[in-house]
């Protein structure tokens, strides 16, 4: 584990088998879904060397049921709730880290409550909200919860925190407003916090599944997650092929932005967890 | 600046933030408890003040029992596991290994993928007959067994695959902090003639206390909030053995549209996460020793 303790001979070996083997294990469900969606329904649960390649699976699942509108479901809800944060965080955060306002601690506990009470858990009443406000089925319900993240304003209120006051000061010498030195100072200097928490908050708004299910009860407003629910319990009986190609069609966004930007993500997810 | 622009300032910039966590978070918290002493608004008929009615049928009702107990059973079985497993991950993945980059994006990509995609590979990984764990065990020469409709496996199998999904997530906020740690403890450890599990043990392990603790409460909160693998996988059954507490509110408020006796159920997930941010307060003030 550290350089110090580099060489262990055989306890170094066993460990670096025990390694593979988690690591095997930990993607063979994948590689398994991989393999049945690939091949025609006769090889879905047989392994032969000689089974045909097809992309057949996925041309009835994309058939099947419509994707294309979840797809753009998906990346509106995606796109709102980002943008949405990001404003709101940010100047949430602008306030807590330099604004040394009447009640500003209270106020922070109470952002903070937001981190144990998510509204994942708050469905009965958000319903209600919902409800009442008229806009049930529809994308902004899915995301108007989320908007003000108590994990977004912790993060950047850390990360302006440690923005030299120097400079703030300077900007405000030369006559900037307090809005011109957040944007000329604080967001620029803060990009790396922005990517990681984007990136965060993609794979979770992609993947969320309860709040939309409940909130959303047409094709126009369901994500992929619910298309794909509904789509693999009621449509399909237990056709496997087409369900695992469903499946990884619709996780492979975040699958391919994942591989390609590895580094970027396992650092993003780092830095979101340093509180 | 006069001297009030910096209060103005500071609620101005606030305010959406405010406004909409009011809406979202405090007021429903508020009003959870108010609607939990009504009753259901039927055709013709105002919701009524019933009192404490939707917490006695709540006592009486085994399900709500037993989702409780299983709830318990769950966060038992994922969270020590979950936690071990990341901390395993990351000592290896932080180290000098043959294929780390590997190692690394295989423990990772549970994390980033759907739930709900993930619990339906999962699905017919369990399924009886001719899913994959079954040609494994039949391979093995055991009999066939139901693992998802049988009251004694189902849960595991549930434990199995959020401790799947998880591990590789906790494992991050470990490999952060072990990078976070100077070389010169072990290097020093070393020449004292430390051996490395010595060394793991009374020095890397007390040192990750902050982040071990900070993964717990993650755990611990998931351990309540992860219901999508169950909606997908077994819908609570067989005879409700992997009804969670989330899962039998979604089960009592959207299916049979008890909202009233919902909002009390939900009460009680609220007090538990309320418990955990108390212990979690307690625990902080302890932390700041390790620093």
């Amino acid at each position: 584990m550290n350089a110090a303790y580099r060489h262990d001979g055989y306890a170094h070996a066993l460990e670096t088998l025990g390694a593979w083997v988690l690591a095997l294990l930990w993607i063979a469900p994948l590689i398994y879904a991989f393999w049945t969606a690939f091949h025609p329904p006769e090889f879905s649960t047989r392994f032969a060397l000689s089974a045909p390649l097809t992309l057949v699976n996925f041309v009835n699942a994309w058939n099947a049921a419509p994707f294309a509108r979840y797809f753009v479901n998906t990346i509106a809800l995606v796109t709102m709730v980002l943008v949405g944060q990001l404003v709101i965080c940010t100047l949430a955060a602008y306030a807590f880290a330099r604004f040394a306002f009447f009640g500003r601690d209270l106020m922070f506990m109470l952002v903070l409550v937001q981190l144990m009470i998510m509204p994942d858990v708050m469905i009965v009443e958000n319903y209600r909200t919902m409800n009442a406000l008229g806009i049930l089925d529809s994308i902004p319900a899915i995301g108007l919860p989320y908007m003000a993240s108590a994990f977004g304003i912790f993060l950047l209120r850390q990360t302006f925190k440690t923005i030299p006051k120097e400079l703030d000061e300077a900007a405000r010498v030369e006559g900037a407003s307090a809005l011109q030195v957040l944007w000329k100072v604080y967001v620029p200097l803060a990009r790396p916090t922005y990517l990681a928490y984007a990136l965060v908050s993609v794979s979770y708004h992609w993947n969320n599944f309860l709040w939309p299910i409940i909130v959303t009860n047409s094709v126009s407003s369901r994500p992929l997650t619910v298309g794909l629910q509904i789509f693999s319990s009621t449509d399909q009986g237990i056709d496997w092929s087409i369900i695992t190609a469903a499946t990884l069609m619709t996780s492979a966004p975040l699958l391919l932005g994942f591989l390609l930007f590895q580094r970027q993500f396992v650092q993003s997810f780092m830095r979101a967890g340093i509180r | 600046m006069n001297k009030y622009s910096v209060h103005i300032h500071g609620w101005l910039l606030l305010l959406p933030a405010a406004a909409l966590l009011a809406l979202f978070t405090h007021f429903p918290a508020v009003a959870t408890l108010y609607h939990s002493f009504f009753s259901n608004p039927r055709k013709g008929r105002e919701a009524a003040w019933v009192g404490l009615e939707n917490y006695r049928v709540m006592i009486d009702d085994p399900v709500f029992w037993q989702s409780f107990a299983n709830n318990l059973w769950f966060a038992l079985g994922t969270i020590p596991l979950s936690i071990a497993l990341a901390l395993l991950m990351a000592v290896w993945v932080n180290g000098r290994i043959a294929g780390k980059a590997f190692l690394r994006i295989a423990f990772f990509t549970p994390t980033v993928l759907p739930m709900i995609a993930v619990a339906n590979i999962w699905l017919f990984f369990y399924t009886p007959q001719y899913g994959l764990l079954e040609q494994l065990t039949s391979l093995a020469g055991l009999p066939s067994h139901n693992w998802l409709g049988s009251r004694d496996t189902a849960l595991a199998c549930l434990v199995v695959v959020t401790i799947w999904k998880e591990a590789g997530f906790f494992m991050i906020f470990y490999l952060a902090a072990l990078q976070g740690m100077s070389p010169n403890l072990a290097e020093a450890a070393a020449i004292e003639g430390a051996g490395r599990w010595y060394f793991f043990r009374r020095v890397t392990f007390p040192l990750l206390m902050p982040t071990t603790l900070f993964v717990l409460v993650n755990a611990v909160i998931n351990s309540f909030r992860l219901v999508d693998h169950i909606v997908v996988m077994t819908r609570g059954g067989p005879d409700n053995v992997t009804s969670l507490l989330l899962y039998y509110i979604y089960d009592v408020g959207f299916k049979f549209w008890d909202l009233a006796y919902a909002s009390a159920l939900t009460m009680v997930l609220l007090a538990l996460l309320g418990l955990l941010a108390i212990g979690q307060f307690v625990f902080l003030d302890k932390r700041t020793h390790y620093q």
